[in-house]
């Protein structure tokens, strides 16, 4: 649909920045760890606000974690920031033992991630960040979908004591527009309803798969919507219900194996077995901006509305 | 007896009763590595009993002083000081490396009180040591943090990032001691990568550097208790591999070598 990038389309990144520095003026527990990323984490107006809990540690992914883990040693409440491809690829031994295992309070936040990087290729593309870190269990991963949820995430990861996975797109994306919203891990917001198929989708994707349900309404298909606000933990009462429609579609900016879409089918799989469609990216992506990667993957309002089709038809 | 010769006399003694008790964990439990329990000994028993301020009825007491065992690897060093330093009972090490037991092969901070990390993985611990530090230096406070490193262990680059940052930061508030045995897991580390020369390494990076002979426990007192500076400090402790025991000692394959019930025998009789 055309109307998925108008004006108010507003980048997720502002909200995370002007939301930690917000918490950090209440809270003087909150650091900012970066590896020479405070202007691609926008964290320009936090470093100048808060010299001295700005910890810039340079090129040194392994590096910030570790300090990450033992800054929450020393009583702080480190948010470490970085491009999600290296902070999670690099560094994924300290996520896994010094954070996770360790279960030090770090808030680790993945900046541009998923394709948002089109064009530089697929080195600083992040599509695994969620296979990996669900995977690690002690981590709750959470995938805002708009700038709204980006603020609840923020605030919600710094008064939660626990490792955090917070994953930032670059990508613009509108305002979902849904009453009486609460953020919280684990609960799937209802998006649109329906019951003849499920869209479950996260991040940068929930408004297309909204547009979607749109397009298919109009040929009478009644398509739910959810957004899974975090990958771990998965809401799977949600899950569930949605199973009991007899065809899921996962969405998502990310890698169709091990992300959302694994925990759909995983959960799916023993819990209630029906027809699983994952969406997203399958491997490395040639060139090309984020826009044309979304659109060559069928990630659209009638990508994702073509895979409810054939779902029903098959 | 003066203070210092009562401290030198008490590591002394509990230098040889973690010898003797680690040894006979990785004989009950025929796993470990006691090679590298046996180099660090000294530098553990120094710390824990002439250097450290801790209260191990309050383990997670903010102005603790933190110890960092990076080489993860030597349970039988950390958990015989922490049990002796009184953060548990002795019966805790009855259970090294059982089924379900909270003595892991690598230590776990979630069910050992006293283990600040959970290592294992080599390469962490100073990175972890230098956010502590960072921390301490935030908030004004005057707890120290003190990182034991293999000398293998710092082949891994985490190593010199963290190297990087503390020295341009000028953390004198952390102490990395290298337990330099000078023999990794299969062979030298002169013949592996090899490391020297290594002060004028950390020299490079911005660090105090001292060589301390790393079983002599009155050279281990003055260094590692005295003052903090304006710099990060690295001690380069020279040890032996497996020391204290005649045929374990500069012997690679004490690594993760273990004990036949002869070889316990001997060495408890040698261990004295």
């Amino acid at each position: 649909m055309a109307d998925t990038l108008t004006a108010t389309a507003r980048d997720c990144r502002v909200a995370w920045s002007e939301t930690l520095e917000a918490l950090a003026r209440e809270d003087d527990r909150i650091v900012a760890v970066v590896n020479d990323s405070i202007g691609s984490s926008k964290l320009n107006a936090f470093a100048t606000a808060f010299p001295e809990r700005t910890v810039n540690v340079g090129i040194a992914e392994q590096l910030m974690v570790g300090v990450g883990a033992g800054l929450a040693n020393g009583g702080k409440v480190p948010f470490v920031s970085a491009a999600g491809c290296f902070l999670t690829g690099r560094a994924l031994e300290q996520i896994k033992a010094d954070v996770a295992y360790s279960g030090y309070n770090v808030k680790l936040v993945g900046q541009s991630s998923g394709i948002a990087y089109g064009e530089l290729g697929a080195t600083h593309h992040s599509i695994e960040d969620l296979g990996w870190l669900r995977q690690l269990g002690q981590i709750t991963v959470i995938v805002p979908a708009d700038s709204w949820e980006t603020e609840q995430a923020v605030r919600w990861a710094a008064a939660h004591d626990g490792p955090v996975y917070l994953r930032i797109s670059r990508m613009k994306v509108p305002d979902l527009d849904i009453p009486d919203r609460r953020f919280r891990p684990g609960v799937a917001e209802v998006v649109r309803e329906g019951d003849d198929a499920a869209i479950l989708a996260c991040g940068t994707t929930v408004h297309l798969a909204r547009d979607a349900s749109v397009l298919l309404a109009e040929e009478g298909i009644r398509a739910r919507v959810l957004n899974m606000s975090s990958v771990n933990p998965l809401d799977t009462e949600a899950t569930l219900s949605a199973a009991r429609t007899g065809h899921i579609v996962t969405v998502e900016e990310g890698h169709v194996r091990g992300g959302l879409g694994g925990a759909v089918a995983e959960f799916t799989a023993s819990a209630h077995p029906c027809r699983v469609t994952r969406m997203g990216f399958d491997g490395f992506r040639t060139t090309g901006s984020a826009e044309h990667l979304f659109e060559e993957a069928g990630l659209s309002a009638q990508g994702i509305a073509g895979s409810v089709r054939a779902s029903l038809s098959a | 007896m003066t203070d210092r010769s009562n401290t030198l006399a008490t590591i002394r003694d509990n230098a040889l009763w973690m010898r003797r008790r680690a040894f006979s964990m990785v004989h009950a439990a025929q796993l470990g590595h006691p090679g590298g329990d046996f180099s660090a000994t000294d530098i553990v028993a120094t710390l824990f009993f002439g250097v450290l301020r801790y209260d191990p009825a309050r383990p997670e007491k903010a102005d603790r002083d933190r110890f960092v065992m990076s080489k993860g690897h030597a349970t039988g060093v950390l958990y015989t000081a922490l049990c002796r330093a009184g953060y548990y009972s002795e019966d805790w090490l009855e259970t090294y490396m059982q089924p379900g037991s909270k003595l892991n092969g690598h230590p776990n901070r979630q069910y050992v009180p006293g283990v600040e990390a959970n290592t294992g993985p080599l390469g962490h611990g100073l990175p972890i040591a230098t956010g502590i530090a960072i921390a301490g230096q935030i908030d004004g406070s005057d707890h120290r943090t003190f990182v034991l490193t293999g000398d293998g262990e710092i082949q891994e680059g985490s190593n010199w990032e963290a190297a990087m940052t503390a020295g341009h930061r000028k953390l004198g508030n952390l102490t990395v001691i290298v337990d330099r045995n000078r023999l990794q897991q299969g062979q030298g580390t002169e013949e592996t990568s090899s490391l020297d020369p290594l002060p004028q390494k950390w020299t490079a990076f911005g660090w105090e550097v001292i060589e301390v002979d790393g079983h002599d426990h009155a050279q281990l007192l003055e260094v590692l208790g005295a003052e903090p500076g304006d710099r990060p400090r690295a001690v380069i402790a020279n040890t032996v591999k497996g020391k204290g025991v005649s045929f374990m000692e500069n012997q690679a394959s004490w690594h993760h070598g273990v004990p036949s019930d002869e070889q316990f025998a001997q060495a408890m009789e040698e261990l004295v």
